[in-house]
């Protein structure tokens, strides 16, 4: 009896030790993770001549002007309106065009349908990385280099391929009954789609919003290429263009920096759940 | 108009808008590129002289910083394939067992990966950097003063640094996909065997494996494609430098376009980066399908 006893105990205590130095383990990793942000962050509040010397994590006295300054005076403000305006017509822009060609892939009969589909579908699986070249001539060609539209175009296009693959996917699932007596109801194809198949399909339209605003929102090469002038870079462009000018001004960079990234943890932690399961659902069962 | 006939017309309505930009922005660029890559051309002038395959045998007979370049980049790739994926395996593991706060730590390590590439640079410039950096501060701190150094200036150490932003952004990203295939797993199996006396190993080797194969292979071509494809983080911290010693494919060909107005040259470099990204998937595929056989 009391040998089981002992034989218990000692499992219990294996099992507990072990589990205390899982979670050190994770919890140091995780730390790894956030460290860097935070320091961002604390440095971003300091001033320029303490920024090198002072290394707390929480600054005695926060120097919040610095925003106001990077806002301003450092133009981050006019690039967050331009990532803004840029993520939010790109998303609307894919949401709208990949769902409307998934619904006609899904459930119209056309010429040509399966092919089209294929080549689509196996744009998103081959790299081609020399094709950026190219899309900068064509880009070149209809005189849309430094133009929002220029960069936009490019972008909604860079996001169709997985947009219609997943609404695609999410349309087959999708009883046809609730359409069909639509339709016999009268109520036309267009209607039909916008009022009955879209607002069904917000699962799926939840993952690609995250998608594409994480894309859009993050975007560097494109912008590089086609915007010169200041007043159209998004917020990418405009840290590498700060950091080109003022490389010593650290305080603002970070708080640029920092604008930068709010957004996104905002939206991430928001929406964590359809990015995580997004991400690796659409992967692992596709 | 019958039914038939407007049915089809509003199929087309509704593929237009995606196969216009399909075609415009995808299509008419990837045929485009093979056009360019015989050709010198500026992108300014209006005609572009053909010069046959005097591009490809520039890069291949002329040009070692390109073929450097990718050795740049098939390191750092080698060294995500390793490391970081299996940093990212054995998470996935710890996290796979029903521990407590599982889900906050699959929050925390997916933060990097959401991060751009841009901020992740220049906020590890300053984690590398020779007077002010973080880490020099850290091994001054506990006596190993001796080895401070610019980490991203000096050649010995620049790819390394780079490799190492790159491995902490990239970690979480497999962690959270190697987590979803385990998951996918049937508890019963586990139970199963367990019953029948299987030790962790031997659980490991005959049923998580070979289960997790497919997601290995989707996990390694995912790596390969974006690590040799990286380009944010270099521009963000050494810009390819010292001298060559981080330059990548990317690196090369954006120079190409941006500083030197060789669309040609470019287009020949992107025309064969893309083919060994081919060739490095495909023998990916190919490695993985074998192993399952044996």
């Amino acid at each position: 009896m009391s040998f089981t006893q002992t034989e218990v105990n000692y499992e219990k205590i294996k099992h507990r030790t072990m589990s205390f130095f899982i979670h050190i383990f994770l919890v140091l990793v995780s730390v790894s993770c956030i460290f860097p942000l935070w320091w961002a962050f604390a440095s971003s509040l300091k001033t320029q001549e303490t920024v090198f010397t002072d290394h707390s994590l929480f600054p005695a006295s926060p120097h919040w002007e610095n925003y106001a300054n990077a806002w301003t005076k450092a133009d981050f403000g006019l690039y967050f309106l331009n990532s803004l305006f840029y993520t939010t017509i790109v998303v609307i822009g894919v949401l709208l065009i990949a769902s409307m060609a998934a619904y006609a892939f899904s459930r119209l009969r056309f010429f040509g349908k399966n092919i089209l589909f294929f080549i689509l579908i196996s744009t998103m699986l081959i790299p081609i990385p020399g094709s950026f070249v190219a899309l900068y001539v064509v880009l070149n060609k209809m005189h849309l280099i430094n133009t929002r539209l220029g960069y936009i175009l490019p972008q909604i296009n860079a996001g169709l391929a997985l947009g219609i693959f997943l609404m695609k996917t999410f349309f087959d699932q999708l009883p046809k009954e609730l359409e069909d007596s639509a339709a016999i109801d009268g109520c036309g194809l267009f209607r039909t789609y916008w009022y009955i198949a879209l607002p069904l399909a917000r699962p799926a339209l939840a993952v690609l919003v995250i998608f594409n605003v994480l894309a859009v929102w993050n975007e560097y090469l494109l912008a590089m290429l086609v915007l010169q002038d200041r007043t159209l870079m998004p917020l990418q462009r405009g840290l590498m263009a700060f950091q080109g000018v003022h490389i010593t001004q650290y305080p603002l960079l970070m708080a640029g920096i920092v604008i930068t990234t709010l957004p996104i943890l905002f939206v991430y932690l928001l929406l964590q759940k359809h990015t995580i399961n997004g991400i690796s659902g659409g992967l692992v069962k596709g | 108009m019958n039914p038939k006939t407007k049915q089809i017309a509003a199929s087309y309505v509704f593929i237009l808008p995606a196969l216009f930009l399909f075609l415009v922005f995808s299509v008419y660029p990837f045929f485009k590129v093979f056009q360019i890559s015989a050709t010198s051309w500026d992108g300014i002038s209006p005609d572009a002289a053909f010069v046959g395959w005097n591009n490809f045998k520039d890069i291949f007979f002329d040009n070692p910083v390109f073929w450097l370049s990718m050795k740049n980049a098939f390191f750092i790739t080698v060294l995500a394939l390793t490391i970081q994926n299996l940093l990212a395996l054995f998470l996935a593991f710890l996290c796979d067992r029903d521990i407590r706060g599982g889900n906050i730590y699959r929050v925390i390590f997916y933060l990097p990966p959401v991060l751009s590439g841009i901020v992740v640079g220049l906020i590890w410039n300053w984690i590398f950097d020779g007077n002010y950096g973080l880490l020099n501060h850290f091994l001054a701190f506990i006596g190993l003063g001796d080895i401070c150094r610019a980490w991203l200036a000096h050649p010995q150490t620049a790819l390394w640094a780079v490799a190492v932003i790159h491995l902490w952004k990239g970690f979480g990203w497999g962690f959270v996909i190697l987590l979803a295939g385990l998951q996918s797993i049937p508890r019963e199996l586990y139970e199963a065997a367990r019953v029948d006396g299987a030790n962790s190993w031997v659980v490991f080797k005959n049923i998580t494996t070979p289960l997790m194969i497919p997601v290995f292979i989707l996990v390694s071509i995912l790596t390969i494609l974006g690590t040799m494809q990286i380009f944010d983080i270099i521009i963000a911290t050494t810009g390819g430098g010292p001298g060559y010693h981080t330059e990548v494919p990317m690196t090369r060909i954006v120079a190409m376009i941006v500083g030197a107005s060789k669309l040609g040259y470019a287009c020949a470099m992107g025309v064969i980066f893309g083919l060994i990204l081919l060739v490095l998937s495909l023998m990916q595929i190919r490695a993985s399908k074998m192993m399952r056989q044996v």
